[in-house]
């Protein structure tokens, strides 16, 4: 769903690429007339108040993604209090009070969001001696690196094999990388990353001794596996994006006319037609960076790295309420951010998306 | 046009540096530094002794603090902190070594004890393992809010002697004094930390044989060699590494073959993996007893006692074990009691054996034919399995389902759950059968008989019997291990008799290690694997 609007978006704006520049300036001198405005049978919203609408969007969606959660995770059976060994009812009673499970759900709620709003997350309930707070600014960053890397292999494929492709177009590379993009779509990450370190095990049992690290958080060499098989299934989207959209701008007049004026194929596929294409797949970045780094639990279990993904998903199975909503209110506000990066920098270059 | 200059040499040596380095990292084992490379499961979640209850952080802090009493390269229990005792009807007197020291050099006294033990047992404090410290003297009542924390049996009357009082006596206190809820605390440092405390390396004090010098949370950890330790002489590792942390036992097992790590336990689809790569695959016991927990409150098809024992008599532990588990290690469970636990001079299963029940459809028919008279039902209605969604459990399940219904023509209806929500159903009894795993506490046969007790919290089946209760009174109070162990005798008998719980099998682990590496201990209790008195060979 949201991949089919986001193409749909990426089509408009490149149709009005020529002109975006144009475009926003008049927007914009018109945002400062706008009073004078009025004859008009459409007007656009100054910049600052598309921005304000769009920045207030985003806090009443994290607001109900943090309630939601709130509501759901309680509905569900037990508690971070539970453990295998069960404990007296006063060591029960003393367990909730220091935490406050003890007091109706309205004020644990009421106190969660006072919290919140103050940017406390509270105390994680299986690591009980670490913030939530802690365990985001510790194990982000990771998340948040193995996501870029994995976006930039995820781009640098999507372009090189989606421009090739297009060059191909119906021919034997063309079939042979169109078959690997719908295996790289339809395969789940946990096979390729289970493949891809029994790869790098043989590799290193092959040379002799531990070439690429096959697990482990560090250095360069530990991040190049993990990233690639991060990065698969968006590299396999962005080859069908980038090849629909190079086919596209084939049939352009000024490629027809870059050919009438004798220029090489190189020349005419690198500057002409690669740089004209390539711009959808740039406007997609922001929400994969937002979604390949929020979506890495498997590769990070697999590979051993310390990365956010794990917690968001291990604190679900262990219902420990305080990482459950750090974790959750904490994602859902960067994926927000960036759909209204994107919405805002849509705003500067696609007015029309402002109309009223 | 780039042209090379010294501030280039300089990053492209500083990257060369950077993608070569992992070639000089961990390595499995090292003989020259005596070091070794491991992985663990999860991060340790908690290393603060007086509210740990996990076994990821137990085996930290048994390799990096130590109690009254521990256990050495041969199990045997022996002189920790402690360098002896006298133990006189109800009262113990520890006398603590000089030489034991603190990781910032100063001496372990008997108030660390004593604010540790007085901080487990306040209610304030809620840690979750204060019952354990139930028989000192007035534990208890100073534990349910009754009495105040000082009336606790225990003081510090110098440095060096620590004197408990206990509530009954007690047979199994020495070997509680192993267990990381007796641990020692100072009260100076602890209070210093504020909420701090055991959060990161720096945050904890050290008394065992390796201190904890580097932490980066859910990444690696490593224990060093600690110097002061006052049997240091008898550590020959200087570094244990914990350089991976990950629950993906494929990952372990990769990390193994590529001389990552030098010890990795198997479940059952990397045991098949480790075979067919020719890796000497090892087995031990882990103490653990997997079995079934029967509802016996009122509405239960299972309250009924001819139900139990019908399923009791087609159950196979043996097969179960080798077709179904097909773990190396398990082995069939015909008593709730492993073979471990000791008896009177040896082991108890050895000192009061029992006749495995016979299995017979037949006599499982006739069975379930007098409970239906007795429940003036035609058939037998349908019974709910609750197990965690697991591999292990769900391969268990069916195996039951299909056991039931084809020789008691039982259905079976299988509530498969996430952990959480797998204890809070057993926990409201919402199951007629319950897969259930039990490890102990201490080594005591108390850690497993206490299990079925009335008043145990963990009694999830609701088995209530006053005949098993005052049998398992004389267990916990008499002194003389042959009446103790005669009454836990009589225990056995009841739980088989009754078929109160159905015994499955005995964990068991594979494992595979390096072939340098030795003197690994495998321990039930405690930390395991344990590396104290580990090293490796040329």
């Amino acid at each position: 769903m949201s991949r089919e609007s986001s193409i749909f978006r990426i089509q408009n704006s490149k149709e009005s690429f020529d002109g975006w520049l144009d475009r926003t300036l008049i927007t914009l001198t018109h945002a400062s007339s706008n009073s004078l405005q009025t004859g008009c049978w459409f007007k656009a919203i100054p910049m600052w108040k598309y921005t304000f609408k769009r920045l207030l969007a985003g806090v009443i969606t994290v607001w109900f993604i943090a309630t939601a959660t709130f509501i759901a995770m309680h509905s569900v059976p037990g508690d971070p209090l539970l453990n295998d060994k069960a404990v007296s009812n006063e060591i029960r009673k003393n367990l909730e009070q220091r935490y406050g499970l003890d007091k109706p759900i309205t004020q644990q709620y009421l106190i969660y969001m006072g919290n919140m709003l103050r940017g406390d997350f509270g105390i994680s309930f299986t690591q009980q001696n670490r913030k939530v707070n802690d365990i985001i600014r510790d194990h982000f960053p990771v998340s948040a690196m193995l996501g870029v890397l994995a976006v930039c292999f995820a781009a640098l494929g999507g372009v090189v094999w989606g421009a090739l492709t297009a060059v191909y177009r119906n021919r034997l590379p063309d079939i042979i990388i169109m078959f690997l993009v719908i295996l790289g779509i339809s395969v789940p990450s946990f096979v390729f990353a289970a493949l891809g370190q029994l790869l790098l095990v043989n590799i290193n049992q092959f040379v002799g001794y531990s070439l690429i690290p096959v697990a482990g958080w560090g250095t360069v060499l530990h991040m190049l596996m993990p990233s690639l098989v991060l990065g698969l299934g968006t590299m396999a989207l962005l080859t069908r994006l980038m090849r629909s959209s190079m086919l596209e701008v084939v049939n352009e007049d000024y490629i027809k006319t870059a050919r009438a004026k004798g220029l090489s194929p190189l020349r005419i596929f690198v500057k002409h037609q690669l740089r004209n294409a390539i711009l959808p797949v740039i406007t997609v970045l922001g929400p994969q960076i937002a979604a390949i780094t929020t979506g890495g639990f498997v590769v990070e279990l697999v590979f051993a790295i310390p990365g956010l993904g794990r917690y968001f998903v291990q604190a679900v199975q262990q219902l420990d309420y305080t990482v459950i909503m750090g974790t959750t209110v904490f994602y859902g506000a960067f994926l927000v951010l960036m759909v209204i990066l994107v919405d805002i920098l849509y705003g500067f270059i696609d007015p029309r998306v402002r109309l009223q | 046009m780039m042209r090379p200059n010294k501030g280039n040499k300089g990053t492209v040596y500083l990257i060369l540096l950077w993608i070569l380095s992992p070639m000089c990292l961990a390595e499995a084992v090292n003989y020259d530094r005596q070091s070794i490379t491991i992985a663990l499961t999860q991060e340790p979640p908690n290393l603060n002794t007086m509210r740990t209850t996990d076994l990821v952080s137990f085996f930290v802090l048994g390799h990096v603090m130590e109690g009254l009493t521990r256990y050495d390269a041969r199990g045997r229990l022996v002189a920790g902190v402690a360098e002896s005792w006298e133990i006189d009807d109800l009262e113990v007197t520890f006398h603590l070594r000089k030489n034991a020291l603190w990781s910032d050099g100063r001496p372990v006294t008997a108030h660390d004890f004593l604010f540790a033990w007085q901080h487990i047992i306040d209610p304030a404090s809620a840690a979750p393992y204060a019952s354990i410290h139930y028989p000192i003297l007035n534990a208890e009542a100073i534990h349910k809010g009754n009495k105040p924390v000082t009336a606790l049996g225990v003081s510090a009357p110098d440095d060096l002697t620590l004197k408990v009082s206990l509530q009954n006596q007690c047979g199994y206190f020495l070997k509680l004094m192993a267990h990381a809820a007796f641990f020692p605390v100072r009260q100076d440092f602890f209070n210093r930390q504020h909420d701090r405390y055991a959060a990161e390396a720096e945050n904890l004090l050290y008394n065992g044989p390796f201190e904890l010098v580097s932490w980066v949370h859910d990444a690696s950890l490593t224990m060093a060699k600690n110097p002061d330790y006052w049997d240091a002489g008898s550590i020959a590792l200087h570094q244990i590494e914990v350089g991976y942390i990950t629950a993906d036992n494929r990952t372990r097992l990769n990390l193994f073959r590529n001389n990552g790590i030098a010890l990795v336990r198997l479940d059952g689809e990397t045991v098949k993996d480790a075979a067919n790569q020719k890796l000497k695959v090892r087995t031990f016991v882990t103490g653990g007893v997997a079995f079934i927990r029967f509802n016996v409150t009122k509405g239960s098809p299972t309250e009924n006692i001819h139900v139990r024992r019908a399923i009791q008599a087609v159950f196979d532990p043996e097969l179960f074990v080798n077709r179904i588990m097909a773990i190396p290690g398990y082995k069939p469970a015909y008593t709730f009691f492993p073979s471990w636990l000791a008896g009177v001079d040896g082991k108890f299963q050895q000192e009061y054996p029992v006749a495995p029940v016979k299995i017979d459809e037949r006599v499982g028919r006739e069975l379930i034919s007098s409970a239906r008279r007795e429940l003036s039902v035609n058939r037998i209605p349908q019974l709910v399995l609750l197990t965690v969604a697991s591999p292990t459990g769900n391969k268990i399940s069916e195996f039951l389902q299909g056991l039931l219904k084809s020789k008691l023509d039982i259905d079976l209806r299988i509530d498969s759950q996430t952990f959480k929500q797998y204890l809070a159903k057993s926990r409201n009894g919402e199951f007629d059968l319950l897969l259930s795993s039990w490890f102990p506490d201490f080594d005591d046969i108390m850690t497993y008989a206490d299990l079925l007790g009335s008043g145990n919290p963990n009694n999830r089946g609701g088995y209530a019997s006053e005949e098993y209760d005052k049998w398992l009174r004389l267990v916990q109070g008499a002194t003389d291990q042959r009446v103790r162990m005669d009454a836990a005798a009589e225990l056995q008998k009841i739980i088989i008799d009754e078929a109160m719980v159905l015994p499955m099998a005995e964990t068991g682990s594979a494992y595979v290690q390096h072939h340098k590496l030795k003197g690994v201990v495998r321990r039930v209790l405690g930390a395991d694997p344990d590396y104290t008195y580990a090293r490796v060979v040329k």
